[in-house]
Order: C-alpha cells, then structure tokens, then sequence
C-alpha cells in the first residue's frame, strides 16, 4: 500500500504543471521568431496576452513548492524534484519575458521590410527549440542523455549571434538609415542567445534532479 | 582507525529463532554523529545495543565482532561493567532514578568507587547536559518532579557522569514536545566535540539536521551508510531512498 498519497499526488501535480509551464515557454519562443519571420503582428501582440498566463502559473508552482517544503518534509528525489522546479520556473519565465520583448519589437518592426534576410536568427530559433524539447522530454522521462551537448549546442548559438551581430553592424556601417531595423535584429538575436543560456540552465538543473550531480552547462 | 567498527555481527532472539542482525559491517568514526535510521523492526535499536552488550540482557545470541577502540568487546575477558562505563545509553523514556539531581548524577560514578569532589563531578556533567541553570538550586528535590525534557538531560548527565567516550542514544526525544527536542538536538552537536554519539531516530529531519553520517538498516541489514548529507540528498539505495521519501515505513 502506498502511505503519503495526498504528498505524492502534490508531488504529481507539481511536474505536470512545472511541464506544461515549460511548453508554453517554448510555444512563446517560437511564435515569437514565427511572429519575426512571417511579419505577423497579431501573432506577436497575442503572445504579449500570453505571458501573463505563464506568470499566473510560476506563483502557482511557487506556492505548490513552498507548500510541499513547509508541510511535507520532503527528501531526496523529492527534494530535488521541487529544488529543481523551484530554480527552473524562473527560467522559464524569464524565457517568456525574452519571447515578449522580441514581440515587442516585432510589433514596432513588422510594417517595414528588414534590414536583411532572416537566415540565422530562425536557426538559432531551430537549436534553442530543440533544446527545451529535450528538457521538457528529460524532465518527464528522467533521461538525461540528450542533454549532455548542450554546452557545445549553446556555442553554436553564441557563434550565430556574433554572426548576426558583426552582419548587421557591417550593414549599419554601410547604410545609416537601416539602423533602426538593423539594431532591433541584433537585440532580437541577443534575446534568442540568452533563450539558449536559460535552456542550459535548465538542462543543469534537470541533471541535478535526476543524478544529484551538480554539473554547470554553459 | 574507527572509534567503532562491526565485522560480521549477527544477532539472534528467542534461541536463535529470528535473526535480529545480519552480517553488519559498519565503521562509526570518533566525535561524529551517527544516525540509524529504518522502518520499525529492521535492527537499528539491536544494532545500537549490541554496541555495548546490552542485547545479551534479555538472551540474545551475538555472533562476530564490535570493535571499540580496536578491542573486540565481546571477548570474554572484557570487563561489561567497564564497557557500559565508557559506552554510555540514553532511552526512548527518560528514565530518572527516584531520587534527587544530585543523587541521579552521583549515583554512577559512587558505585565506580568515587568519593570525591562529586559536587564538581555533579556540577560539570548537568553543564554539558545543559541542564545546570535550570536545576542548579534544586538539586535536592526528587528528578521525577521535573519536566519530560529536563528529565532527559538529566539521564544524559547521567550518563556524562561516569565519564563515558560513547553515547548511544535511543530515540531520545520521541516522548519530549519540540522545543525540549530541539535543546536536544543542540545539546548533542556541543557533546560531540568530546564524545562519539550513536542516535537512533525515527525522525527523518532529525536524522538530517544532527547527523554527521547516517545508517540505514532494513530487514535486520544494513543497507547503506554515508555522510548525512549525501543519503538524504542522493541515496544510491532505492530502498533507502522510498524509506526516506515516506514512500513505506
């Protein structure tokens, strides 16, 4: 017979909301550069709505985590579980924070052409989604391996953004009037590489859950 | 070398009928708290008393060896009265003689052949325990009148009397409210600097807070012992993680 279910239910809870707090990040994230590529205000502005719902969610799971370490006492794989949910809801909503600026500035942005083709900044968006789906997938599985190239994923995205910086600049240089344009793109790329960095502490968390080993990914 | 070290140590109750311990190989260091913790019935209590012979009071059969300081004290040449002096107990139930403070604390180091300077020896053992501010001008009237909590620091100032190196502590503070419990708590993390304590807790978060090493016994084994902090961090037994977790016991 199982003792404590009342606990283990709220432990339940506690991941499938911790989960579904973090796709609705990702979704934020990737409508944010679909918004960007497909010149979509209404998309960008509906995603500024959204953010609010994933702020609702993080005091939830605070609540839920303060309650569970308060009443329950609880230990081991219990107490990293809730550790973990605890460090990487401000993650996820600071991912969400940074899909909302990028909103933001497609909103601002959207009416007029770019100051160039987008190439690497949907790239970027491609492996920083592959990195939260493989966080999302490792903490509900508890399987880590996928996670174990982050930090050579994160390099990639770091290269790309100083790609798209130096291009940029290069155009800026070249044409004042894209300035504008062009300074919005870098900071939308820089928002993108920070998505990363969170992605790379979650993963480092999600580790810590399932091993106990403390490991930084960056 | 360990203060304490098992090799191989059984216990058997009612003639051999059930196997109390099994083949427990433990090395408990010196001036470190260890915790045993398990569900009800896996041998902690028996582990705890077969460290000082006290298992052999009600019949039970030991096999293998508890090594105190080097010495196998279940040689037959050992001196038992001489062992309970260096390795001291505290129960569950604080256990005062009816008799006053003073009497309490004098009562064992009198009948070791002590005669003198016992007030100095009746001041400094209720100082360690704590407990001398409180009692200091009531050392006349009977121990039984006191508090649950005050009682059992006055049985660990017992036991301090005798100038023990060990303490085994018996869920010292399952009967007490939790600020008693807490001065408990308190009390032992001062004691070790001087003493090797042994604590058997069913209390998880005590386990965590005073331990230095804790040992987790299931079924009459052992089943993993390390530093505190790694088993209720990260146990590598899942047994010992579920326990711990209250998934059972």
């Amino acid at each position: 017979m199982k003792v404590r279910k009342e606990y283990l239910d709220a432990l339940e809870k506690l991941k499938k909301d911790t989960l579904k707090m973090g796709e609705l990040s990702q979704i934020a994230a990737k409508n944010a550069i679909a918004a960007l590529v497909n010149h979509d205000k209404t998309l960008a502005s509906n995603l500024l709505e959204a953010n609010s719902v994933i702020d609702k969610i993080e005091f939830e799971i605070e609540n839920q985590c303060m309650r569970l370490l308060a009443l329950q006492q609880p230990m081991a794989g219990d107490l990293r579980l809730i550790g973990t949910c605890l460090k990487i809801i401000t993650d996820l909503d600071r991912i969400s924070d940074l899909a909302g600026d990028i909103a933001e500035i497609v909103v601002q942005i959207a009416d007029e052409p770019y100051a160039k083709p987008l190439i690497d900044i949907p790239r970027i968006s491609e492996i920083t989604q592959g990195m939260l789906t493989d966080c999302l997938a490792a903490f509900e599985t508890q399987k880590i391996e996928q996670l174990q190239d982050f930090s050579e994923r994160d390099d990639l995205v770091d290269g790309l953004f100083g790609q798209i910086r130096r291009e940029l600049v290069a155009i800026m240089i070249e044409n004042p009037r894209a300035i504008t344009s062009a300074s919005h793109l870098i900071f939308i790329a820089l928002h993108q590489e920070r998505i990363a960095d969170h992605a790379c502490n979650i993963a480092s968390r999600i580790i810590y859950m399932v091993t106990g080993e403390r490991k930084k990914l960056e | 070398m360990s203060k304490i070290e098992t090799i191989d140590l059984n216990v058997y109750y009612r003639n051999g009928s059930v196997h109390g311990l099994k083949n427990v190989q433990m090395k408990i260091e010196a001036n470190m708290i260890t915790a045993l913790i398990g569900p009800s019935g896996c041998g902690k209590t028996t582990f705890l008393r077969a460290l000082n012979r006290m298992n052999e009071l009600k019949g039970a059969k030991t096999t293998g060896k508890v090594l105190v300081d080097g010495r196998n004290i279940y040689d037959p040449k050992e001196d038992v009265i001489q062992l309970r002096k260096k390795v001291g107990m505290v129960f569950q139930q604080p256990n005062p003689f009816p008799m006053s403070i003073y009497d309490n604390i004098a009562y064992g180091p009198r009948i070791h052949g002590q005669k003198r300077n016992m007030d100095s020896v009746v001041e400094e053992s209720l100082k360690k325990a704590a407990l001398w501010d409180e009692v200091a001008d009531r050392l006349d009237e009977n121990a039984l009148g006191f508090s649950g909590g005050q009682q059992q620091r006055l049985c660990i100032a017992r036991a301090l009397a005798v100038n023990p190196e060990i303490i085994l502590l018996d869920e010292p503070c399952s009967a007490l409210d939790p600020i008693s419990t807490a001065r408990i708590e308190e009390l032992l993390q001062e004691l070790k600097q001087e003493y090797t304590i042994v604590i058997v807790t069913h209390n998880m978060q005590q386990a965590a807070r005073v331990s230095d090493y804790t040992a987790f016994f299931y079924m009459g084994e052992l089943l993993e012992c390390g530093k505190t902090s790694r088993i209720f961090e990260r146990p590598d037994d899942k047994r010992t993680e579920d326990y711990i977790t209250g998934r059972y016991g």
